[in-house]
């Protein structure tokens, strides 16, 4: 009998910043490909069909539901999880410190895939309102917060970002 | 963070610390059931009924047995048979009759998840169909099939009416009825729900050698699992082996770990049967057809007043479809018994109960307990009055006011009370008295003439001091001080997001005279963690921090004994340090260090110093220095004390309703402003505001996050949440057709006021606050959407079609 690892090829891409190679089946979803063979288990299985985004993921800095992306289609690309969002020293990053501090985590199961979907509109939107805030992370469901305290989090971590970008200008010397 | 203390003495409670299990959740390092493995684990799977009441004639596993990979397939035949449930009606493995579409009929350990699934699908069941009951007017009826034909012990039963009974008359009834100058009535249903915790449900079984149980489970209720799963190990001729489990981090609760599972003792035996670790996790799927939901009711209220509003009687009776088997779910009437008998002043009440048994999915618990399914009836029923006597319903519910002090009906003692100014702060919030009433009046945009706003508001009551339904209602919490000056808490109840560790954390730290951040709470372990009854009734923070301030007493007095031997050797040590810097530094009158005795001590922020010398760094000592001191010497000594919290409460009488089950309890109002579709049917929320009695902040953040999130659960109940079923199957088991609010449905603002009424019994004065913020939310919506349409919903969830019906029927087009 075939078993599922006979069928199974070799994928490489890049995981948080590292090259990765695994074997994955033709039909392996991208998120039992990290939370197995690369042993990323902050990415979360919430529901199975893309309804809830407990399993959101960045593709080259594109929010995909990790539950629906087939793993082969990551070959070489740059896949960013919730590991890999830190400020760069492995300390929490802007949106990770206001999640704790605003309230924005409880039973944190969301948690990772809300704040991957957040990062993704920081990046598109460095001075989101909260409409456009809702409005990106309407495929994450939470059952705990009522999202009020996410939202303010996501608003914090944008005003925060923005000061440190600008007081990175200021430190080049740059023109603000 | 500064450490100042506030007037009443405290330094952390209070303070919007981080919550102690923050970080690693927005780490993505936090191990739920899901991420978590065993050396030679097992993955199993359930074969689930494809009939909602059948005879089963065969079973037949041959093939699933011979699928490589498959290492046990277990059914009623090759299984001792395990009953669960407190009425012991459920039969872990069906040999003979399935009773729901989720009946359990067999399982499979296989070497990965998607072996075990793929064996599961070679199971062949058949059935001989029996009729069914999907209500319970269908159960109900003369002559209706039997969901069960005889009582665990064999008795015939000849009905499907369950034999649970719970009660209350009190009053004058006939004389309430004749002095009502104005009655309201109605009949209100609540639906099936879905409790949908993010992380659905599953658990690791495994023994060891000597066959000892190790579980690690998602449960909400630890030491009552380990007296389940305990009383089972006989049966697998494993009597006097012990059971430990082991609580990892929760993906949500919301009231579906208040009992033990058909899927945890399938795990337990197939990791008897393999001797290998044993993991069944829930798709989605599955926790929406599989784990049980919230009941649903039908409930006849009425409600008269006098003239002036005040009420003069109240008469509640509830039906509740239990589905096939009784979780604790059950025994929601328990709670309904406080809104019944004791929202708002009443003389004379008459509450009656009656559960059936179906072939619907069984049912268990969901935050708030019964206490939604009639507070939604009486706080609707109560705008009617209003409307009949002519009366502001804000001034009726300010004149039926509960009261601090007051003894209700079912014999609740009221210690403090709030509810006065809820009801006043929530008005406020609305524009109460400018909006009230004027719903009719389109805005001013003729182009939205279809548009109609309105006002309503809706209030609670429930337990805030723990709710004794079982034998104790009881904490124990152990505080262990270790070398570095850090206090290790281990307490029963079980951290599930709610911001029990954020609570327990500031108040150990206050308790004890540390920081927050030298607290460190043990993960939920039968093994460590001392009893506890269970993380339900909005309990939690309230038994653990009065636990914890009876154990830092002890604490304290320990060490402040233990110090009188190691203080002046410390003190000098401080003195030589001190003049290594500066000769010149003057030492402490000896007398006063030589002579410190354990009452001259306080700590504070992990620092020792004498009481009258608090600003003085030279007769400080720190913490885990002097617990090192204390420890590293000659008949030395480390501490962990012991405290048993048991409330002031007594175990209702459940015929009667009567009986003081909790040691205070807590209010709330909520009030929205809805805009309605008059074309559509849609009800838009424009605002809402809740103001909670919460006796006092423990922990801002964490609370805000129990209103705001409870809130959010309230309006998916109150607008769109329900679990359909057809004919006992349910049919919209995703989140793609069942649907809870996501971001954009919370985008109104909400107005949140803590009353702050300092509870004698609570710590700090804290009241819990686990459940309150859903349990008036769908009565405040509809009470709005009545002042702005003036259609009377009786049914939940308000959907734009039974507003549109409403509408029309109103308009005389029914």
């Amino acid at each position: 009998m075939e078993t599922r690892e006979d069928a199974a090829v070799p994928l490489s891409f890049e995981l948080n910043g590292e090259t990765v190679a695994v074997r994955a089946a033709p039909a392996a979803r991208l998120l039992d490909v990290l939370r197995g063979p690369c042993g990323r288990t902050g990415t979360k299985e919430g529901c199975g069909e893309g309804e809830c985004g407990a399993c959101s993921v960045l593709v080259d800095g594109r929010v995909v539901n990790a539950c629906l992306y087939a793993a082969l289609d990551v070959e070489g690309c740059r896949v960013t999880t919730i590991e890999g969002l830190h400020d760069g020293a492995g300390g929490p990053s802007a949106l990770q410190r206001a999640f704790v501090t605003l309230g924005g985590t409880q039973c944190g199961f969301c948690t990772p895939g809300m704040i991957v979907a957040a990062e993704a509109l920081l990046a598109a939107n460095p001075d989101p309102a909260a409409d456009d805030i809702r409005g990106a992370l309407r495929g994450n469901l939470c059952r705990c917060t009522g999202y009020v305290q996410i939202v303010e989090a996501v608003r914090s971590a944008a005003a925060a970002r923005r000061a440190g970008a600008d007081a990175a200008r200021a430190a080049a010397g740059a023109p603000s | 963070m500064s450490a100042a203390r506030d007037a009443a003495g405290r330094t952390w409670v209070g303070r919007a610390v981080d919550r102690p299990d923050g970080a690693d959740k927005a780490a993505g390092r936090t191990l739920y059931i899901h991420d978590i493995t065993r050396p030679g684990m097992l993955h199993g799977k359930v074969k689930f009924s494809a009939d909602a009441h059948a005879r089963i004639k065969r079973i037949d596993t041959s093939r699933a047995e011979r699928l490589p990979g498959v290492r046990a397939v277990i059914t009623a035949e090759n299984t001792p048979q395990i009953r669960i449930g407190f009425l012991r009606d459920n039969v872990v493995l069906k040999g003979e009759k399935v009773r729901q579409f989720r009946d359990e009929i067999a399982a499979v350990a296989a070497v990965d998840a998607a072996t075990a699934a793929a064996a599961v699908e070679l199971i062949d069941v058949e059935y001989e169909p029996l009729p069914g009951v999907f209500s319970p007017d269908e159960a109900l009826a003369e002559g209706a099939p039997l969901v069960h034909e005889t009582a665990p012990d064999g008795t015939p039963l000849t009905t499907n009416a369950m034999s649970l009974t719970f009660g209350h008359e009190s009053g004058d009834m006939e004389a309430g009825m004749r002095a009502a100058v104005h009655v309201a009535e109605g009949t209100y249903s609540t639906p099936l729900i879905q409790q949908s915790c993010m992380g659905t449900a599953g658990c690791i079984a495994e023994f060891d050698t000597a066959g000892n149980l190790r579980i690690v489970a998602k449960t909400q209720i630890p030491f009552l699992a380990q007296r389940d799963f305990t009383r089972i190990l006989p049966a697998l001729g494993l009597a006097g082996r012990t059971v430990r489990v082991i609580v990892p981090a929760l993906g949500g609760g919301f009231g579906t770990g208040l009992d033990t599972h058909p899927y945890e003792y399938i795990s337990i035996l197939l990791a008897w049967r393999t001797g290998r670790p044993v993991k069944i996790v829930y798709d989605r799927a599955e926790e929406f057809a599989c784990l049980s939901p919230r009941q649903s009711s039908v409930t006849r209220v009425t409600q008269g007043c006098d003239a002036a509003g005040r009420l003069t009687f109240r008469r509640i009776d509830v039906v509740q479809d239990n589905g096939a088997y009784a979780a604790w779910g059950a025994t929601y009437p328990s709670v309904m018994l406080l809104p019944a008998t004791s929202l708002y002043r009443v003389p004379a009440v008459s509450f009656k109960a009656q559960l059936v048994y179906t072939n619907n999915p069984y049912c268990q618990a969901m935050r708030g307990y019964g206490n939604p399914e009639v507070t939604w009836p009486i706080e609707s029923t109560l705008d009617d009055l209003a409307q009949a006597a002519g009366v502001d319903p804000l001034e009726m519910r300010l004149r039926n006011c509960n009261e601090p002090g007051e003894v209700t009906p079912m014999d609740l003692r009221v210690t403090t009370c709030g509810l006065r100014e809820c009801l006043e702060k929530t008005g406020e919030s609305l524009g109460w008295s400018e909006k009230r009433g004027r719903g009719s009046a389109p805005p001013a945009d003729g182009a939205r003439a279809h548009l109609r706003r309105g006002v309503g508001l809706a209030s609670l009551i429930h337990v805030g001091g723990g709710g004794k339904i079982y034998r104790s209602d009881g904490s124990g919490i152990i505080l262990k001080a270790d070398d570095f000056g850090s206090v290790n808490v281990s307490y029963g109840g079980v951290e599930m997001g709610q911001g029990l560790h954020a609570a327990l954390s500031v108040a150990v730290a206050d308790a004890v005279g540390v920081r927050p951040e030298n607290v460190v709470v043990n993960q939920t372990d039968t093994a460590t963690c001392p009893w506890d009854v269970g993380t339900h009734a909005s309990r939690g923070a309230f038994m653990a921090c009065n636990a914890a301030l009876l154990a830092a007493e002890k604490l304290r007095a320990r060490i402040f004994a233990a110090a009188e031997d190691v203080y002046a050797e410390e003190v000098a040590r401080n003195v030589a340090k001190a003049r290594r810097r500066d000769a010149s530094c003057e030492p402490p009158p000896p007398d006063v260090v030589a002579g410190a005795r354990a009452a001259d001590f306080d700590l504070r922020d992990g620092r020792l110093f004498l009481r009258e010398r608090p600003a003085d760094e030279l007769t400080s000592v720190e913490f885990g220095r002097l617990l090192r001191a204390i420890h590293f010497r000659d008949a030395g000594t480390v501490f962990a004390v012991d405290a048993f919290y048991e409330p002031p409460t007594e175990l209702p009488d459940w015929e009667r309703g009567m009986g003081n089950l909790s040691a205070n309890y807590a209010y709330g109002t909520q009030g929205a402003e809805v805009e309605v579709d008059t074309e559509t049917g849609e009800v838009r929320i424009l605002r809402m505001a809740a103001a909670h009695d919460v006796g006092r902040v423990l922990h801002p953040t964490a609370l805000k996050g129990q209103i705001y999130g409870a809130l959010a659960q309230g309006i998916g109940y109150a607008l769109y949440e329900e679990v359909r079923t057809e004919r006992g199957r349910v049919v919209n088991a995703g989140f793609t057709d069942y649907k809870i609010p996501t971001a954009c449905e919370m985008d109104f603002p909400i107005d949140l006021h803590f009353v702050e009424t300092n509870d004698p019994s609570g710590p700090f004065g804290a009241k819990g606050v686990g459940e309150p913020g859903l349990v008036p939310t769908a009565p405040a919506i509809a009470n709005a959407i009545h002042d702005a349409v003036g259609v009377r919903i009786t049914d939940l969830p308000i959907t734009p079609e039974r507003v549109l019906a409403a509408l029309r029927a109103k308009r005389g087009e029914a």
